[in-house]
């Protein structure tokens, strides 16, 4: 399990700029995950409410957007997206790729009071 | 309510310690690698391959990541100029090591008698991936009886390597491992890594991994 050091992270950014923007409460905090990033929503939300605690984050609704794994084709540079574990360009049915998107974790924006 | 546009990487914090400890590396021209495999993939067996064959050339450090117990630095200890243990049990990460514990580890280590540093991650092939070091090359090893799907079903940590090792060659004719088609599931991710095949137990391909660390280290030195 790494989510906690993660959550750590994530309560830390909402916290300090809740603390810049003079806000009272969180009472939102949207995060991006990466479809191939290998951490668990459902891990960070578990941790989340016991690093929270106590804090104006407590209580906070943590929302995730996965963001889809995206390639761009090395053959002839068409970016996209593929469902399956194939990975192959819809374009010219390249299997040389480069993962273009798809690995992202970052706290995008929050809701305060 | 009010709505605040944040958009900052989760992983800022750990990029930046990693940002340091290379920089600390760099000051004492130490050359540092990450190694990483599923448990008994042979990290530690390669570890002390390497050892056997450069240390007459190089003053070898070796940082050992596990989640518990020192067994693997004990393995080392004798054969290293100088060994540091890290248990991640009671960390926040356990499952890899994160670069705060590698620069906790580095305080340890006396830089300056050190020209290649060995950081044996924590066995996995998922957690390790997400997670930079502050290392200049990062080396994945696969072995033959793990199965050649990998790459296939772990593909952050190969698309990201600098070298690939092979290692458990001479159980070959044990196993249903197609060399040629791991190779080009990781090329296609991954065009320039350098894929390697060797034996820690007979010692075969170690020559060939071992000059792939000579000529890594001297180009890092000359900064290209």
């Amino acid at each position: 399990m790494h989510e906690l050091g993660v959550t750590e992270s994530i309560v830390k950014i909402a916290l300090d700029k809740a603390k810049e923007a003079q806000a009272s409460r969180i009472v939102k905090i949207n995060i991006v995950v990466g479809e191939l990033s290998g951490f668990v929503p459902d891990c960070i939300e578990f941790y989340f409410d016991f690093v929270s605690k106590d804090s104006i984050a407590e209580g906070a609704k943590l929302h995730f957007e996965l963001a889809p794994a995206e390639f761009r084709c090395r053959t002839c540079s068409t970016i996209f997206h593929s469902h399956d574990s194939t990975w192959t360009c819809p374009e010219c049915q390249s299997q040389s790729v480069e993962i273009t998107g798809g690995r992202e974790l970052y706290v995008e924006n929050m809701e305060v009071e | 309510m009010k709505k605040i546009e944040i958009v900052q990487n989760i992983l800022e914090a750990n990029e930046s310690i990693a940002s340091q400890n290379q920089r600390l590396l760099d000051e004492y021209k130490v050359f540092a690698i990450n190694i990483m495999s599923s448990p008994g993939a042979g990290k530690t067996s390669l570890i002390l391959q390497t050892i056997a064959r450069l240390k007459d050339k190089l003053r070898i450090g070796v940082v050992e990541g596990d989640f518990a117990s020192t067994i693997d630095a004990d393995k080392v200890k004798d054969e290293a100029a100088a060994v540091v243990q890290i248990t991640t049990r009671n960390m926040s990460e356990q499952c890899a090591l994160i670069a705060n514990m590698v620069s906790h580890a580095l305080k340890c280590l006396p830089l300056g008698d050190i020209d290649l540093l060995l950081i044996e991650n924590v066995g996995n092939l998922l957690c390790p991936a997400e997670f930079v070091l502050g290392e200049h090359r990062r080396v994945v090893i696969s072995s033959l009886p793990e199965g050649d799907d990998k790459p296939i079903k772990y593909p952050i940590i190969f698309a990201d390597a600098d070298a690939v090792v092979i290692n458990k060659l001479d159980f070959l004719p044990y196993v249903d491992f197609d060399i040629a088609a791991f190779e080009k599931a990781i090329k296609r991710l991954n065009p320039e890594v350098k894929i390697l095949q060797v034996s820690c137990k007979t010692g075969a391909g170690i020559e060939n991994w071992c000059s792939w660390l000579l000529d890594e280290l001297k180009a890092n030195r000359t900064g290209k």
